[in-house]
């Protein structure tokens, strides 16, 4: 006599207490005693400052008005955010020319919408006027003085208009001249070698603030005394400089990882210089960086605010400069909720797309 | 290429000539920028009667600044003006990088461990801080936490030692009797033991197999020794607490609400990149050199000694060097809120009292640049020394 199975038995279902939201709870907010411990700690945490600042932010907080009376309650006043939202955008650009800020940006958003489908023909065309042309045109649009146009002075740009001009334009001037630089690093030739390294590390080794106050105290001494640089354009050189160092070590990096065979077959094929780094090993360079140069541009977006300290109104600066308002004293906490908000908007937005983008050139580079 | 065929070429397309043209063209450009930039500054200077001179460091200063770590009166000397400001400008950055270090290391380990609620209010902590501008978070906390703090009558107290108000934050302070010099030794001589400790716990293991626990013997040795000198000394520390004289606080340490603001932002805004940094460090590490690590009988302390640790900070440690490079550059930014650091009082009132731009830039430039290299310079020596040896 056996006492064998002759079937197999069926597979019985897991014990309860591992399935479900039970089984989930389990597993991820209790699953030893300090881990306990942990979840309890901070789930009073969290209790002790979510409500209270929803009940600020939201239930007790004023929508609508026009001055602070309106604001009477304890919550936040928002009505200050909406009174000075014009502000916020645009700086003390005039109101009957917002139009002329407003058709430069719904220019590029297609532009750069478009930039962006996969395979679309005349990309490349499109990609030279967005990065070239563009920024020479909406120059004159937002300055006008020409066809018309009334002329506003850049004193007046401000807001989080400047913010993304002088992010833009940053990037755009960087970005060749960051190229040139890692080429000009890694060349066999010493002196432009050395010229590179110099500057690199210079612009590498100072903070930016110095630059800008560089740019902003040193320049007119440099030039010639007749020659009267633009204060906007004095920190767009600032930016542009510091940043291109940035750009150049993280383009440096792209360079070092390619493979010497890819130069060697380049050679093998008797491209010339230019051409071999045009064709061969830029492209893949740059595809490899791509999120280090995302990575970059970020921390280009959130240093244009330090503009604020050579007196430029870009949006921390027009936060600022509300907050000072005698009308609307006292809404800090909002004015910096707000302003930290766009901030966040736009940075958090770039460091997903450059994940996406790291995805889609995912060309079997990375093992 | 042959001989033959290199002198074929025509020279224009000989390539060592071309590189030699390229180079001269460079020198060209960078002497004629300088020679440009020169020449129109000389001009410059003169009209504005601008003389190029370090003189004026001998002179008196003439304004006050907030807070100093060395005597300073509105009577010193510039050249006094730009000690004060160096020394500031160091003793935030030094303390913003220990706080932020821990606070990321925290953050960090917290975003890698098994407790979801942990981890995502770590990843939440990290995307907000990281993408908001400094500049807005140091004026948030000066202008938005610090000044709406209640006034010093109605300080925010904790336990009766420590305040919090508007005119910043009061902390106890220990203040020395005479004998603590005998615990300052204790201390120095009990480091002076763990290195020795280490040398010996390292030979008699190599002799003897024994390994000791050095950590811990250390570890007692470095707390214990001064602690038991602290006692038999008959406990020569006494602490100033603050306490509220009429309007204001007397007695204790005092943070200035700009030094407060400025190191929350400067650790709240590192601390968010170091905690990235150490997590990708973590998660370098594959898992089979743990489990390699444990099917050779090592314990789980070992593991971590031995085995994981040496190979996270080889990728750890260079990018939060430069987090604590960029740390020391960002405390520049304490010129927003009048913390008197080295651009606020040299580059900003310093230049406007005596107009020597050139100068007075050309030498914090290179104060901030002589950080950054030397860092750089040792972060170079300690790649060398720890990246993988290959082929």
């Amino acid at each position: 006599m056996a006492y064998v199975l002759k079937d197999n038995h069926p597979d019985l279902p897991p014990p309860r207490s591992e399935v479900g939201v039970v089984g989930w709870l389990r597993r991820n907010l209790f699953s030893t005693w300090y881990n306990s411990l942990f979840t309890l700690v901070t789930l009073y945490l969290l209790y002790r400052a979510i409500p209270p600042f929803i009940d600020w932010a939201l239930i007790q907080a004023h929508f609508s008005g026009t001055s602070r009376a309106s604001c009477t309650g304890g919550g936040a006043c928002w009505v200050f955010i909406g009174d000075r939202l014009p502000q916020f955008f645009y700086g003390f650009y005039p109101a009957a020319e917002q139009w002329r800020v407003n058709i430069g940006f719904a220019v590029i958003v297609p532009l750069l919408a478009y930039l962006h489908l996969p395979r679309a023909p005349g990309k490349l065309w499109v990609g030279v006027f967005t990065l070239f042309v563009y920024p020479i045109l909406a120059f004159f649009l937002f300055s006008g003085g020409l066809f018309g146009l009334t002329y506003v002075p850049t004193t007046q740009w401000g807001g989080l208009m400047l913010t993304l001009i002088l992010a833009f334009a940053g990037i755009v001037a960087a970005l060749p001249l960051g190229v040139l630089l890692a080429l000009g690093r890694r060349s066999k030739l010493p002196i432009l070698r050395s010229v590179s390294v110099v500057f690199i590390e210079v612009w590498r080794g100072v903070p930016l603030i110095t630059v800008l106050f560089m740019s902003s105290v040193l320049l007119p001494l440099f030039m010639p005394a007749h020659v009267e640089v633009d204060k906007l354009l004095r920190a767009l050189i600032a930016i542009a400089l510091f940043q291109s160092a940035y750009i150049a070590e993280v383009v440096r990096g792209g360079l070092q990882a390619i493979p010497k065979g890819q130069f060697e077959a380049a050679d093998a094929l008797g491209l010339s210089y230019p051409k071999s780094m045009a064709l061969i090993v830029m492209p893949q360079a740059l595809k490899i960086v791509i999120p280090g140069i995302i990575v970059t541009f970020i921390e280009l977006f959130k240093d244009t605010s330090l503009v604020v300290i050579i007196g430029l109104m870009d949006l921390l600066g027009i936060t600022q400069a509300a907050l000072n308002d005698p009308k609307w004293l006292g809404f800090a906490i909002e004015g910096y909720l707000f302003a930290g908000l766009i901030y966040w908007i736009f940075c958090f937005g770039l460091s997903r797309y450059g994940l996406f983008l790291e995805n889609r050139f995912h060309t079997g580079h990375r093992r | 290429m042959s001989n033959h065929q290199a002198s074929a070429t025509p020279w224009w397309l000989n390539q060592r000539i071309r590189g030699w043209i390229a180079q001269l063209l460079v020198i060209a450009f960078v002497a004629g920028f300088f020679t440009f930039v020169a020449y129109n500054t000389q001009v410059n200077m003169q009209a504005r009667g601008i003389s190029n001179s370090l003189s004026f460091f001998g002179q008196e200063a003439g304004f006050s600044v907030i807070q100093s770590l060395i005597p300073y009166s509105s009577s010193s000397t510039y050249g006094r003006v730009f000690l004060v400001g160096l020394l500031n400008t160091l003793f935030v950055s030094v303390i913003g990088i220990i706080f932020a270090s821990l606070l990321g290391l925290v953050i960090g380990i917290a975003r890698l461990s098994s407790n979801w609620l942990l981890a995502r209010l770590a990843g939440a902590f990290i995307e907000t801080f990281r993408n908001i501008p400094l500049l807005l978070q140091i004026f948030f906390f000066y202008f938005a936490v610090m000044q709406v703090l209640p006034t010093a009558r109605q300080s925010f107290d904790l336990g009766g030692l420590f305040f919090f108000n508007n005119r910043g934050v009061y902390l106890p302070r220990p203040v020395p009797e005479p004998a603590f010099w005998a615990v300052v030794i204790a201390f120095v001589v009990a480091i002076g033991g763990v290195i020795w400790l280490r040398r010996w716990a390292r030979r008699r293991q190599e002799e003897t197999g024994q390994p000791f626990p050095v950590f811990w013997g250390g570890f007692g040795l470095i707390i214990g020794l001064p602690l038991i000198v602290f006692f038999l000394a008959g406990m020569p520390l006494g602490w100033s607490v603050p306490q509220l004289r009429g309007f204001n606080f007397q007695g204790g340490l005092v943070a200035i609400p700009e030094f407060t603001a400025l190191l929350l932002a400067l650790t709240i805004y590192t601390a968010a990149s170091i905690a990235e940094i150490v997590r990708s460090g973590i998660l370098s590490v594959s898992h089979g050199q743990t489990e390699a690590a444990r099917s050779l009988g090592l314990p789980n302390q070992r593991v971590l000694q031995l085995v994981v640790l040496p190979q996270a900070l080889r990728v750890i440690i260079p990018p939060v060097t430069s987090q604590y490079l960029n740390l020391t550059k960002n405390s520049s930014l304490a010129t927003a809120i009048g913390y008197p650091d080295l651009v606020s009082v040299f580059a900003g009132t310093a230049l406007n009292q005596t107009g020597q731009a050139v100068v007075i830039i050309g030498i914090t430039m290179g104060v901030y640049l002589t950080i950054s290299l030397s860092i750089s310079l040792l972060m170079n020596v300690y790649n060398q020394r720890v990246r993988l040896v290959e082929r």
